[in-house]
């Protein structure tokens, strides 16, 4: 499929450069619509992988990028289930979207994430599994998990820590705080900081210069410095889920989902 | 030379009424600024990444907890000039 428009998400290819937009309100939450999209999108690069030497991923909508997991489906969801049931179903999800993850990760051809404004958690995590992330200096990251009582659960942390170092990782995970695009690129995540509105036409540039070089070339290279760290990302599943079960996690989301609070967004 | 607490203010003032199209007048130290410039948490933080740009400062927002004026907001930045 060359080209798709979805409810949460679109795709389309040009000059060998496939552009993934997402665009499901309020703020590109992922939930089970989002996530059976980005399965149409894995089966689809399969073939387009073919005919593309990069991929960018952007966000169609003002308010940022994506504020991460559905939470709202998580908790009507779960709530609504036998525990065991809600275990299970928040396993199988995590399952596919780490499946769907590891297949961007892994794309024969250089992926871009462009990014801006909101950047939290399960989108933080769909930022990290991109080769590049170029910034709009408005952009702010954020795992606010362990303000709910979790872990990220998109791969997020296994990622990060291949790409940082450990104390950076602790003071992301562990604090919960958001951060800059500035502190971004300091740290070594971001690695091209632009100005507010510039992240898609900064990304397009990259891209294009990308379709430079020689596809195997660039393709032995990321398959050389960007292993998958499969065994913590299996690991980090089972943590999540073990978490979930806790009945402080179902309180903290019940509390987030029905919050009128100003600040829900901050920890 | 080291800012004032009320020169700290004055420039947030300043910032806020700029950036969310609020006459200046209408908006003082002791205002709740969710109130004042009619903004979401998502602006806040948008506010927020301003704030640390112009103060070349790091904010961690959990300092913003339970934080809505800009007397206090201007303290939390204070500490940090």
């Amino acid at each position: 499929m060359k080209d798709f428009h979805g409810q949460a998400l679109s795709w389309d290819i040009a000059n060998g450069v496939i552009e993934l937009g997402l665009h499901r309100d309020p703020c590109n939450e992922i939930g089970t619509l989002a996530l059976d999209e980005l399965e149409k999108f894995c089966r689809a690069l399969e073939h387009l992988q073919h005919h593309a030497h990069a991929l960018i991923v952007y966000s169609e909508l003002k308010c940022g990028f994506c504020a991460g997991a559905d939470l709202r489906e998580l908790y009507e969801r779960s709530s609504s289930m036998e525990k065991t049931a809600a275990a299970q179903g928040v396993r199988d999800f995590l399952e596919r979207i780490h499946r769907v993850m590891n297949v961007i990760d892994a794309a024969p051809l250089t992926t871009i994430a462009a990014v801006h404004g909101v950047v939290f958690g399960g989108g933080f995590e769909l930022a990290l599994v991109c080769d590049l992330i170029i910034a709009d200096k408005m952009a702010r990251f954020c795992f606010p998990e362990l303000r709910l009582g979790l872990i990220p659960g998109f791969g997020g942390i296994p990622r990060l820590k291949r790409d940082l170092g450990n104390a950076v990782v602790r003071d992301l995970l562990l604090t919960g705080r958001s951060f800059n695009a500035a502190k971004a690129q300091q740290i070594g995540l971001v690695s091209q900081l632009v100005g507010e509105g510039e992240a898609l036409r900064v990304a397009r540039g990259t891209a294009e210069q990308l379709g430079k070089f020689d596809r195997r070339t660039a393709i032995a290279a990321k398959e050389f410095i960007k292993p998958l760290p499969y065994e913590e990302l299996k690991r980090e599943i089972d943590i999540f889920c073990d978490l979930f079960s806790h009945p402080a996690v179902q309180a903290g989301l019940k509390k987030f989902v029905e919050s009128t609070e100003a600040q829900p967004y901050l920890p | 030379m080291m800012r004032t607490q009320e020169q700290t203010i004055d420039e947030i003032l300043d910032l806020a009424a700029r950036h969310f199209k609020v006459p200046r007048h209408k908006i003082g130290p002791d205002d709740d600024f969710f109130k004042t410039l009619k903004i979401d948490s998502l602006q806040a933080l948008d506010l927020l990444t301003r704030l640390e740009q112009y103060f070349q400062i790091e904010l961690p927002d959990y300092e913003l907890q339970g934080v809505s004026d800009f007397r206090t907001l201007a303290g939390r930045i204070q500490a940090r000039l």
